[in-house]
């Protein structure tokens, strides 16, 4: 059979298909540019507050202008920071009724922090140091506290903090879920609450305490 | 039986150009998606530093930006090479923060005045001097939720 050599005609019905194809994956693949960022929170300037701490309660962590990380006046890699943090906030050494603290599954060490409320990350950085550094650090100490928060969560509630976060803030939510997830937020908060300082400590000597 | 009319040689069907606007509107949604509006052109150089830990900067008519990084290289010859601070479209010292924050509170309806957060965009290369600096400023105005803006990724590329 001898083929005709006409041209057929380009079918373009499908066309608007492919376009909106197209146009579907473009708007799932990309993302559209939102800020994120850590949240702090500066101290008040009013109120000049001296808070009397024992040294026993404050994990000193500072940069100095090579970027180099110190705790407790000792270099300290920062992949080991997490690590070093989470021990400190855990360790529960009080021993007295009131300030024992029970969901603590730390070593317990009466040279270290009493219970995580009372514990506070005091952290300097010298005014050389980077930014990029100082912001990681912060990072890392964020990253400690939410692995405490989870592990509370875990047990009380049976679902991670970050989770439980997540569905308060979103707004398909309903009220009465949100009131209850509001009590149980502010419980795990209250457990292992956001102490970081940057501010100079008063901090009472071990002979006085 | 029918008779096939052929039709003459060498003439081209006409491409049916029907789906043209679709292929329009479609590059118009794209660009309308991806593109977020500029309000303000940057005069520093701002790379942000990487973090995990990171919450959305929601709402965004409840949030002030200040940018802190070394001038463009357009800028340098006048302003040199250290890390300044970028309010609006201009350079600024940072005894002028303090105005600026209440200047810009002074903008916002009254009901979003108490819940303002300062947007801290800091190059990564920038030194902690000026943005300790910045923080007493900001405390001095009472304008003490900030939130350091970053990018998502993994905080030891913050090194290099």
């Amino acid at each position: 059979m001898r083929r005709t050599r006409e041209n057929p005609e380009v079918h373009a019905g499908s066309m608007a298909d492919i376009a909106f194809l197209l146009l579907i994956f473009f708007l799932v693949t990309t993302t559209i540019q939102t800020d994120v960022g850590l949240d702090r929170k500066l101290p008040s300037d009013d109120v000049i507050n001296h808070i009397d701490v024992n040294e026993r309660n404050v994990l000193r962590i500072s940069l100095n202008k090579n970027d180099e990380l110190f705790v407790e006046d000792r270099v300290l890699k920062i992949d080991e920071l997490k690590q070093l943090a989470v021990a400190f906030l855990d360790n529960g050494g009080a021993t007295e009724n009131q300030l024992r603290c029970d969901y603590c599954k730390g070593t317990r060490d009466p040279k270290s922090s009493d219970n995580p409320q009372t514990a506070i990350i005091s952290l300097n950085s010298d005014r050389d140091a980077s930014y990029g550094t100082y912001v990681m650090v912060q990072d890392r100490l964020a990253l400690a506290y939410r692995e405490l928060r989870n592990r509370e969560a875990q047990r009380l509630f049976g679902q991670d903090f970050t989770a439980m976060e997540e569905k308060f803030y979103a707004a398909e939510t309903n009220e009465a879920e949100k009131a209850t997830l509001k009590a149980n937020v502010e419980r795990i908060r209250d457990m292992f609450p956001l102490n970081i300082s940057e501010a100079e400590l008063n901090v009472q000597s071990q002979k006085l305490a | 039986m029918a008779k096939f009319t052929k039709k003459k040689e060498g003439d081209l069907p006409a491409v049916s150009t029907a789906s043209l606007p679709d292929i329009v509107f479609m590059l118009l949604f794209f660009f309308m998606t991806v593109t977020t509006m500029k309000d303000s052109s940057l005069l520093v150089e701002n790379t942000l530093p990487n973090a995990t830990e990171i919450k959305k900067l929601e709402k965004k008519d409840r949030v002030i930006y200040i940018f802190v990084g070394k001038p463009t290289q357009e800028y340098q010859k006048v302003f040199g090479s250290e890390p300044r601070i970028q309010l609006n479209d201009k350079f600024a010292n940072v005894d002028e923060v303090g105005s600026y924050i209440l200047a810009e509170r002074a903008k916002k309806p009254q009901e979003l005045q108490n819940v303002l957060t300062t947007a801290l965009k800091v190059d990564k290369n920038a030194n902690m001097g000026l943005i300790t600096d910045i923080k007493q400023e900001l405390r001095k105005v009472n304008a003490l939720k900030v939130n350091y803006t970053t990018y998502e990724g993994d905080a030891f590329n913050n090194l290099q």
